[in-house]
């Protein structure tokens, strides 16, 4: 129960959040970094937990957002019930890729450059047909109003963000306490001895792919209503799959906390390196690779597993 | 995610001390400091371009514009009702990116700016105009010429220059008007165009009207930008054989597009083009003059016959840069903020928006009626029809601002 | 409507800028032959190739096909000092995270240009770049051509040197049985970056071959990342003649998919083909291993 009691306390601290920062910037940074953190949490159920390094994340993001847009734009749905039927439909991507690539048993590179093909086709489909919009993209309306999931300010979003957050926190906290976790958890570690144990290879994976497609399709629709505006390279380019992974790697594959813990650390260093070197197009991101890089090289656990040597069972990476 | 920009940086540092200072000069405003104290402030005006990325010629070149404003109001005494008061230019990259460049507004927001001009591509307003008008900054579109732009209700969103609409119901007629001059030879177009906000609504528009005219269009072709290889839409135009072939699109694929033409010994009657990306533009005639010779465009001008405008023209070319149309239009922008400051004698942003929406502006030198904005377009501004003869760029129609006869079909 | 009459011109376009295409996936099918890792970095690597080729002729005023004898060499240089000092020892052997660390590299390689050279594009402008061969049926650009006689040329060289060198051999030796190599004396990791650097080198004579047709851009490498992956299974990993042949097919598939379906849709055949190839036929057309 130390988890659940960690996570109910973080989001605790999280809540007054608006009332004591007054900058709108550093609010901003508050959002993005909650952001960033849900998005690395739901690749961190696929990846971390599952052991299934998908590169085409972007696939189920844009699914989602492209859903958000779209109905509400052609049908008139209500951004609210929009969020939600997004995420059934980053569910449903999750289950194609998911059913065609662990049925014909892909896996590792294979199972990460179909799933960046996968990405690749949606995002080549979104930019061709009309009712995504096509080259132009899709805009929506501004028209502040907390049922209109628009906000006039900052708050707003960040509350919603935080509601994610706990959503990203408690599919985690079930894998780490259910069977089905044990048995994800067990196939990642050996896909082989899993299946000897008479565990459902397929399905494990299946289910896991599925809920982090919801999630990562949650994540869209937020984007579109902070942004209000997508297309094809914002909802399905490279550059949601790499920000969706590098939070865990950096912050702790695995982990319930690594995903938000890598967010903050990766905003962070965007901004010092930002004041530091001045801004230059590219710069934040070369540091980035790096950082991936050097974390890979020799911080394979992640910030969580540095802090692990130091704060014991709270940040322990589960089974 | 990427919050860049180059040149004149906009760092964390900055913005955060500008915030402090915004905040400070706020206050003592609230204490009652003396007005003179105050008016030495300069003016904090957002100048946002996509100066990298696959539009960054143009953006570099609207950067460059609106700069020389600066420059020349500034020289000249800043804006005399706010004491003298000079414009400080944040400039900031949109990377050619629209998410990228709402980012960078609401940078401008916390920076505390009265203003913000630039965004050049019409998929780039239409995310910028957006993120200013939730916090009723006053925008100033330099060209995106997306109609959808003016169209979403945005009071804070100002275009100087016309829209596609207005180009479209230019370039329909005028060809009309060419063409019969001639015998009506052109019966059938293909129409190329970039993919995005501009080329698809300008594409559009032209498949509605062009029936109207007697020319039949055999097919519409998008591509994205950038795009690499134009050897498969030249062999479908080869195939048509359209009488003309109208592009709508940015500078580099524009010249593929011309090039692949040429190479491939693709020649109709006439390149006409509504706002072509690079038919009327110097550097295009300069390097390429076999594949520019005759193309014909109907695109944001000057006014030749305005010294400002030639004055200008010297000023860029000796900066080394070609005086394309991002160059004035930007310049003009800018000159349009500064008219309606001097009219607002004030910083805040509400009374800037009042003072652009009663703009009555006459200090400009383009081919343009009085200034009048009607739901944020400058319902005065007009199109002119251009076509490259000579190595050079002539206007030729209207003619009241022409300077040349149109030479139509092309040359065999 | 798409007549007959551009069919096959637009078949020969694809199959030149396929053979192009096929030039950037040899090295990476060698690459993955030897060292079984899936370099995403290779994209990446082809960009810095160009702008390499770029800057000769910008600054030097080298014409691209003279600077093949400076570029083979020095991106020979980069892949062996990558794989040897970086890969090598950041990846731990182990496949996921060789993986995570050549993307991560991608993604320092990709903005460091977009940080150096900015993101305009690079064109050149040479004397023969849009001089056309006339074949009767259709005009082929000269620097197409060129490309494709140099593509078979080089996947010809590759094929010998694999197997008539002692360099060859060892190299093949340790793609089969990296155990029995080592015991027979055989020094694993200078091999492995020497196989690595040959893979990269084949960019720097990609580079050259490209950009003549093409240009340079930061993030040019990604389009061509996807498309040699595609080629690299559908010919098979670790088969030249597979990786030509993959390389063919792909450019007359992206090239008809172009015309029939416009520039944008068009090139959904070619990830159509990626992911049929990955789930029924991950061997590929000439491959051996699974």
């Amino acid at each position: 129960m130390k988890s659940a009691v960690a996570i109910v306390v973080l989001l605790l601290v999280l809540i007054p959040v608006p009332w004591l920062v007054r900058s709108g910037f550093w609010l901003n940074f508050a959002v993005l970094s909650l952001y960033y953190g849900f998005l690395g949490q739901s690749w961190n159920i696929l990846g971390g937990y599952g052991g299934q390094y998908s590169f085409g994340h972007a696939a189920f993001f844009g699914t989602g957002a492209y859903a958000g847009a779209v109905l509400q734009l052609r049908f008139g749905v209500n951004p609210w019930l929009a969020l939600v039927l997004a995420g059934v439909a980053g569910g449903v991507v999750g289950a194609v890729v998911g059913g065609l690539s662990f049925r014909y048993g892909l896996r590792g590179s294979y199972f990460a450059l179909i799933t960046l093909a996968f990405a690749e086709v949606l995002r080549i489909l979104a930019d061709s047909l009309g009712f995504t919009g096509a080259g132009v993209g899709l805009q929506i309306p501004l028209h502040p109003a907390a049922t209109n999931f628009q906000f006039a300010g900052k708050p707003g979003f960040y509350f919603t963000m935080l509601v994610l957050t706990a959503l990203g926190f408690a599919s985690v906290w079930y894998i780490e306490h259910s069977r089905f976790g044990a048995r994800l958890m067990a196939v990642r570690d050996s896909e082989d001895a899993a299946h000897a144990l008479g565990i459902n290879v397929y399905r494990v994976k299946l289910a896991a792919i599925i809920l982090s497609g919801v999630l990562m399709a949650l994540g869209g629709v937020f984007y579109l209503q902070y942004f209000l505006y997508i297309d094809s390279d914002i909802a399905y380019g490279p550059a949601v799959s790499i920000a969706a992974l590098l939070a865990p790697i950096v912050g702790g594959l695995g982990t319930m906390f690594g995903p938000l813990l890598g967010a903050v650390a990766l905003q962070l260093l965007n901004e010092i390196s930002e004041s530091a070197i001045g801004s230059a197009p590219g710069l934040n991101l070369v540091l980035y690779g790096a950082v991936l890089v050097l974390i890979i090289a020799f911080l394979p656990e992640g910030i969580a597993g540095l802090m692990r040597l130091r704060l014991g069972p709270w940040r322990r990476r589960a089974a | 995610m990427s919050l860049g920009n180059r040149g004149y940086s906009l760092s964390r540092r900055r913005f955060l001390t500008s915030t402090a200072v915004g905040g400070l000069a706020v206050a003592s405003g609230a204490i009652g400091m003396p007005y003179v104290a105050r008016a030495a402030t300069p003016v904090k005006v957002g100048i946002i371009h996509p100066v990298t990325g696959g539009v960054s010629y143009s953006g570099t070149q609207g950067r460059a514009g609106a700069m020389m404003a600066v420059d020349d109001i500034n020289a000249a005494g800043g804006i005399k009702s706010l004491g003298g008061a000079k414009i400080d230019a944040l400039l900031t990259d949109a990377q050619s990116k629209a998410d990228v460049a709402a980012s960078e507004i609401e940078k401008y927001n916390d920076a505390g700016v009265s203003a913000v001009v630039g965004g050049y591509a019409s998929f780039i307003c239409l995310a910028t105009t957006q993120a200013a008008a939730k916090h009723g900054i006053p925008y100033v579109v330099d060209v995106g010429t997306d109609d959808r732009i003016v169209k979403a209700g945005l009071k804070n969103t100002f275009r100087f220059s016309p829209g596609y609409g207005v180009f479209v119901d230019t370039a329909v007629p005028t060809l009309d008007q060419i063409n019969s001059a001639a015998g009506k030879p052109v019966k059938t177009a293909i129409i190329v165009h970039e993919d995005k906000a501009f080329g698809t609504g300008t594409a559009k528009l032209l498949q509605e009207k062009l029936p109207g005219i007697g020319v039949k269009v055999l097919d519409v072709i998008a591509h994205p930008t950038p795009n690499l290889d134009f050897n498969n839409i030249v062999l479908r135009i080869k195939a048509a054989k359209p009488d003309i072939v109208i592009p709508a699109d940015y500078y580099n694929e524009y010249v593929l597009l011309a090039r692949t033409m040429l190479q491939q010994k693709v020649r109709p009657k006439a390149i006409y083009s509504v706002l072509g990306g690079a038919a009327s533009q110097y550097k295009f005639v300069h390097d390429f003059p076999e594949a520019a010779a005759y193309i014909m465009d109907c695109n944001h001008w000057y006014n030749p016959h305005k010294e400002a405008a030639q004055t200008l023209r010297k000023k860029t070319q000796a900066k080394g840069l070609y005086y394309t149309y991002e160059v004035f239009l930007n310049y003009e922008a800018v000159m349009l903020l500064a008219d309606a400051l001097e009219r607002a004698a004030s910083t805040d942003r509400a009374k800037i928006i009042d003072a652009l929406a009663s703009s009555e502006w006459s200090g400009h030198f383009m081919p343009y009626g009085p200034t009048k904005f009607v739901n944020g377009q400058n319902t005065g501004a007009r199109a002119v029809n251009l076509q490259v003869q000579n190595n050079d760029i002539k206007v030729i129609l209207p003619p009241e601002f022409a300077n040349a006869k149109p030479i139509f079909p092309m040359p065999a | 409507m798409v007549e007959a009459a551009i069919i096959v011109p637009a078949i020969l376009n694809g199959l030149t800028t396929g053979a192009v295409y096929a030039l950037v996936a040899l090295g990476l099918t060698l690459i993955y032959g030897v060292l079984h890792i899936i370099n995403f970095a290779h994209g990446a690597l082809l960009m810095v190739a160009l702008y390499g080729v770029y800057f000769l002729y910008a600054l030097a005023g080298i014409d691209p096909y003279l600077a093949l004898p400076v570029m083979v060499p020095a991106m020979f240089a980069l892949g062996y000092v990558l794989q040897r000092y970086v890969i090598g020892r950041a990846g731990h052997g182990k496949d996921e995270n060789v993986m995570l660390v050549t993307l991560g590299l991608s993604i320092v390689i990709e903005n460091l240009a977009l940080y150096l050279w900015s993101s305009d594009t690079r064109t050149i402008e040479t004397a023969y770049g849009f001089s056309t061969v006339d074949l009767g049926v259709a005009l082929i650009a000269v620097p197409k051509a060129i490309a494709f006689v140099g593509a078979l040329t080089v996947t010809a060289l590759l094929w010998a040197v694999m197997r008539w060198t002692d360099l060859g051999k060892a190299i093949r030796a340790l793609a089969r049985e990296r155990r029995g190599a080592q015991l027979v004396g055989i020094n694993v990791e200078h091999l492995y970056a020497m196989s690595f650097g040959i893979g990269i080198a084949c960019l720097g004579a990609a580079a050259c071959l490209l950009l003549p047709s093409y240009y340079a851009s930061p993030h040019i490498g990604r389009a061509f990342v996807l498309i040699a992956f595609t080629i690299v299974v559908l010919g098979g990993m670790g088969s030249f003649v597979g990786a030509l042949v993959g390389g063919l097919i792909i450019g007359v598939t992206e090239s008809l998919g172009g015309l029939f379906f416009g520039e944008s849709l068009g090139k959904i055949g070619v990830f159509i083909i990626f992911i049929v190839v990955l789930l029924f036929r991950p061997t590929g057309l000439f491959g051996q291993r699974a």
